[in-house]
């Protein structure tokens, strides 16, 4: 039984999700792990350091939907398990990957319960399904947040491979949001801010607060709608998935669909003027009252505990 | 251009779902049904390519049960042309589906394929993607706009790292984000006249596509219960919380 994951990497460095997706399918059999794109040797040089991967697979050229499947299915055939994370490429390649190669894939895994059986969330997380795939083979993709990281310190070979498939697509542009804050769907604590912010600038009381806890920042739907934020903050069902130790929700409501993005945190804090708020009851510790009392006294008092992380 | 829009009929996004307690599943029955958000941005991402010039036929497909007709007559009232019901009690994987909609494009031969990315029921995110691999399309999924260019289209697309635009050939399958625009309410009139449109219904026999599903579902259950939290007075004794959070989890 043998494993072929395909990393995720931006900006020239390995995504944090791919050590997770390493760990969560590690007792599924050894693990290549499959690095596609352009400039990538830093991104091969880091996969390789990640634990439980035998080899590094180097497949250069420009990648996109429809070359990546063609390359990856051309790839399968000696593997039990094509795995990728659950983010934005994973999602757009192994469906894609699976139709070629006449499969149905098990997709947004959360738990890994044996070589053939996996639980995914459906209804935005408002259930979940045990499945079982009695496939020859099996696509899966990862959600990354709900697995640990595998460690580092590892020295796999890297193989550079030919990589001769073509996309018909033609990237022109790339409207990147800048920021140095970590990464939301993996990130320890998230603060999130809601339609209540009121504006672009008032939201960025959110993102001092994130600054002073080391946090990613997340936005609702409403939020981002309004302006408030970009659209790649959007934590819901439409947005990331998040799943930190702990969340910081701010004049958050708690609409059906945020919620569906935060089901995995493990403690949840809100703030919000209306203690009859969805989130507000679903949260382990509430603060009422409003918001821009709250958050000043909280960043001075957070100061007076001595805790900075950034 | 011809445009096909795929379509599924949902427990209606506003139900509060209830978990069979028998585990097999998701209760449907009794409750209130509607088009797949995503799939209605699909809609009216086709109407206003009609509507600047781009689309001369829109025509609706949906597979599921003969109420399905519903979803349909929706589409068809937001100013759709004609309507295909594959019809079939069963519960389809999408791959069966994808392997259906390959069938209709054969048939059909459109330019754009649109689709919602993701049904809000089972949450998949495969059918366009598989669609197009089956038809050997370029693919343009999480559409948050879509222009034609020339012989083709540029679609910007919602990625992790915030947005991307990417130009492909015609023909080609797109899926719809929720920013791809603000789906239109069908006035009376156009309900009225929806249906008159035509609309195929079609046994799915008749496509000849092995339907035996490839995965057992073995129980669905309900997600895990939060316990029940409390609340502080002030943000010192929030500072205090988060403090010992934090320092909880720095030593992991």
């Amino acid at each position: 039984m043998s494993v072929l994951v395909v990393a995720d990497h931006d900006l020239g460095a390995l995504s944090p999700a791919t050590a997770r997706v390493i760990h969560a399918v590690s007792e599924l059999g050894p693990i290549d792990l499959l690095v596609i794109g352009q400039d990538i040797d830093a991104v091969a040089a880091e996969a390789a350091r990640v634990a439980g991967v035998t080899r590094v697979l180097v497949a250069k050229g420009a990648s996109s939907s429809d070359a990546d499947a063609s390359l990856i299915a051309a790839l399968a055939e000696p593997y039990h398990y094509i795995v990728q994370s659950a983010g934005s490429v994973g999602k757009d390649r192994m469906p894609r990957v699976a139709a070629k190669l006449d499969l149905m894939p098990v997709t947004d895994v959360v738990k890994v319960l044996g070589p053939t059986r996996f639980e995914r969330p459906i209804y935005a997380g408002n259930a979940v399904q045990t499945v079982s795939d009695g496939q020859a083979r099996h696509v899966l993709t990862i959600r990354a947040s709900a697995f640990r990281a595998a460690a580092g310190g590892n020295d796999a070979p890297i193989e550079v491979i030919e990589n001769s498939a073509a996309s018909a697509a033609r990237l022109i542009a790339a409207h990147r949001t800048e920021s140095d804050t970590p990464d939301l769907a993996t990130a320890q604590i998230v603060v999130g801010g809601g339609v209540a912010l009121g504006s672009a600038e008032n939201f960025q009381l959110i993102e001092q607060l994130a600054k002073k806890l080391g946090a990613a920042i997340g936005a609702t739907r409403a939020a981002v709608d309004a302006g408030y934020a970009p659209n790649d903050w959007q934590v819901g069902q439409t947005g990331k998935i998040i799943a930190p130790d702990l969340y910081i929700a701010i004049g958050i409501s708690g609409a059906l669909q945020h919620l569906a993005g935060i089901q995995g945190a493990k403690k949840i804090v809100a703030i919000n003027a209306d203690p009859e708020a969805p989130l507000v009851k679903l949260a382990d510790l509430a603060l009422i009252g409003d918001l821009f009392e709250i958050i000043p006294q909280l960043l001075v008092e957070l100061d007076k505990a001595g805790l900075k992380r950034d | 251009m011809k445009i096909l829009v795929a379509i599924k009929r949902v427990v209606d996004h506003n139900v509060r779902i209830r978990v069979r307690p028998d585990g097999t599943g998701v209760e449907t029955s009794g409750v209130r049904m509607s088009m797949n958000p995503f799939c209605k941005h699909a809609v009216e991402a086709a109407m206003q390519l009609s509507e600047a010039g781009h689309g001369d036929e829109i025509v609706i497909v949906s597979i599921g049960p003969k109420a399905s007709n519903d979803v349909i007559l929706t589409a068809l009232a937001m100013g759709a042309h004609r309507g295909i019901l594959i019809e079939t009690d069963a519960e389809l994987e999408t791959l069966a589906i994808a392997k259906l909609l390959a069938k209709v494009v054969a048939e059909e031969n459109p330019d754009i394929v649109l689709l919602g990315k993701q049904a809000v029921d089972d949450d998949s995110n495969h059918v366009g993607q598989m669609l197009a691999a089956l038809t050997d399309r370029p693919q343009a999924t999480f559409a948050s706009e879509i222009k034609v260019v020339g012989q083709g289209i540029e679609v910007t697309r919602e990625v992790d790292s915030g947005r991307e635009t990417i130009a492909i050939p015609l023909p080609a399958i797109v899926t719809a984000d929720l920013r791809l625009n603000t789906p239109r309410n069908a006035a009376l009139p156009m309900v009225m006249k929806a249906r008159s449109k035509p609309l195929a219904v079609r046994p799915v026999a008749e496509f000849g596509v092995d339907l035996t599903p490839r995965l057992t579902i073995e129980k669905v259950s309900p997600p895990a219960e939060r316990a029940a939290g409390k609340s502080v007075a002030s943000a010192t004794e929030l500072a205090a919380y988060i403090a010992t959070e934090v320092s909880q989890m720095e030593a992991l």
